[in-house]
């Protein structure tokens, strides 16, 4: 196993490169429009609210692999050119914007009703309310859920072996094919993602067992 | 000249009829109470004056603005009347001080300075200099009410509204709350009042109404005569119901 890793290490590593970049990208893009699109579905109008549901339900529904095909295969034929790194990295970020826009969805609908009513008759706008009330509550219990999604995310990342991604699966991929070596390729592969979630993992349960039913102290 | 008109306003919510008929003029000054069984309306009645409920028909007009009217800016009206709610409601993620300082910063745009200094003066009128930096869930329930009647008055309102502002609270913490009120409507505040607290509204309230279905069916000026014997039939009977406990 070891040689095996040894004698493939600059592959393993690149591949490890491509996974945490397509990784970061697409958990930087997908929380911003995740948040957006959270925002949209719980919007005063109505159009918003819809146009929010549907490219949350369109996104949540389609296999992440199909929209990642659609950005690889069908937009080049329109002339414009993408890498299978690109294509698999807007897959993602839009197949998982739309978890998190169901997630942060949930956190600022879980926020009492009353907080939103106390800082409209505050005087505060709407936007006001949420910015300085109601987000700020809904992220932290929006934090758990979301570092699930985020876990999701990097093992998701290896939809980019089918484009051609240069990720860590695509390089398992090549170096099994080539070495035959397939059970310890893949092993390895398992490991070097492990090291990226499992601290996440337990990141994330260090979060919230500091956060749980307690509001810390922090500067308006 | 009058704070607060209904007129004929009319509330449902799908088909229910929530308020019918409303008619009611609050004057400057005026400490009104209104008292009725639970599901009458009144918390109803009281959401509507400042737009957190939008009536179905008829006029609402306060301090001038026609809230009927879809183009009245209600961040405009809601700057100059202030509410107080049966569950607080305070902001759960900002401490004493900062609860009370953030409308006059955000909307009044104040110093922090300057309205950091109004705070610590209203958390004296409470009786709760001490919490300036305390969080809302390290307080008491009375507590925790007498800070949202601060945060409420640091917007330097022309009325406030108060929905059932002790119902949730331990007995032996009410009186806290209600003295804090008293010295709030001594100033000349312009107060409605939705609550149960017969004493209070007997002492301090200047007008009493009674609410039963959605109606106003007693509105009385002369609270004292009201509390010993009301006109109204239902009236009589909310109040020996609730005096008899």
């Amino acid at each position: 196993m070891w040689t095996i890793f040894t004698n493939n290490f600059g592959m393993f590593m690149e591949g490890l490169g491509y996974t945490l970049g397509a990784s970061l990208l697409s958990l930087f893009f997908s929380l911003i429009i995740g948040t957006i699109f959270a925002l949209l579905q719980i919007n005063p109008s109505r159009t918003a609210r819809i146009f929010g549901r549907i490219y949350v339900e369109f996104f949540r529904n389609v296999p992440l692999l199909v929209i990642t095909m659609f950005f690889y295969v069908v937009i080049p034929r329109l002339g414009i050119p993408l890498s299978g790194f690109a294509a698999g990295s807007i897959g993602l970020t839009l197949y998982t914007s739309a978890f998190i826009a169901e997630t942060v969805r949930a956190g600022i609908q879980s926020v009492d009703p009353g907080q939103m009513e106390a800082a409209r008759s505050n005087g505060m706008t709407y936007v006001q309310a949420m910015r300085y009330i109601i987000l700020p509550q809904a992220i932290k219990i929006t934090v758990p859920p979301l570092g699930n999604q985020f876990i999701n995310l990097v093992k998701n990342s290896s939809v980019l072996a089918f484009v051609a991604g240069f990720d860590l699966m695509y390089q398992g991929n090549l170096i099994a094919s080539t070495t035959f070596e397939t059970t310890t390729t893949y092993a390895i592969v398992g490991i070097l993602y492990l090291i990226i979630t499992l601290p996440m993992s337990y990141g994330m349960t260090y979060l919230d067992h500091r956060w749980s039913g307690r509001n810390t102290r922090e500067e308006a | 000249m009058s704070m607060i008109e209904f007129h004929d306003v009319e509330k449902y919510y799908g088909k229910f009829h929530a308020l019918y008929h409303i008619n009611l003029t609050v004057e400057k000054g005026e400490v009104v109470t209104i008292i009725g069984p639970s599901g009458s309306g009144k918390s109803t009645l009281l959401r509507t004056i400042n737009g957190l409920e939008r009536i179905s028909s008829g006029q609402l007009i306060v301090n001038n603005f026609d809230l009927a009217d879809k183009k009245t800016d209600m961040n405009r009206t809601r700057k100059n009347v202030g509410m107080v709610f049966q569950h607080f409601n305070l902001y759960a993620n900002k401490s004493v001080l900062d609860n009370i300082t953030l409308g006059p910063r955000l909307v009044l745009k104040e110093s922090k300075d300057k309205a950091e200094e109004e705070a610590r003066a209203l958390l004296d009128l409470v009786g709760l200099s001490e919490k300036a930096k305390s969080m809302p869930n390290q307080l008491s329930g009375g507590q925790q009410q007498r800070i949202a009647i601060a945060r409420s008055l640091a917007m330097k309102p022309q009325a406030i509204l108060f929905d059932e502002p002790t119902s949730a609270l331990d007995p032996e913490m009410i009186g806290d709350v209600l003295n804090v009120m008293k010295k709030i409507a001594e100033q000349g505040m312009t107060m409605i009042v939705v609550t149960h607290e017969m004493g209070f509204a007997e002492e301090v309230g200047d007008r009493v109404v009674f609410m039963d279905n959605g109606h106003i069916l007693e509105d009385s000026k002369d609270v004292r005569s009201f509390f010993e014997k009301p006109k109204d039939e239902r009236a009589q009977e909310f109040l020996s119901k609730v005096i008899n406990h």
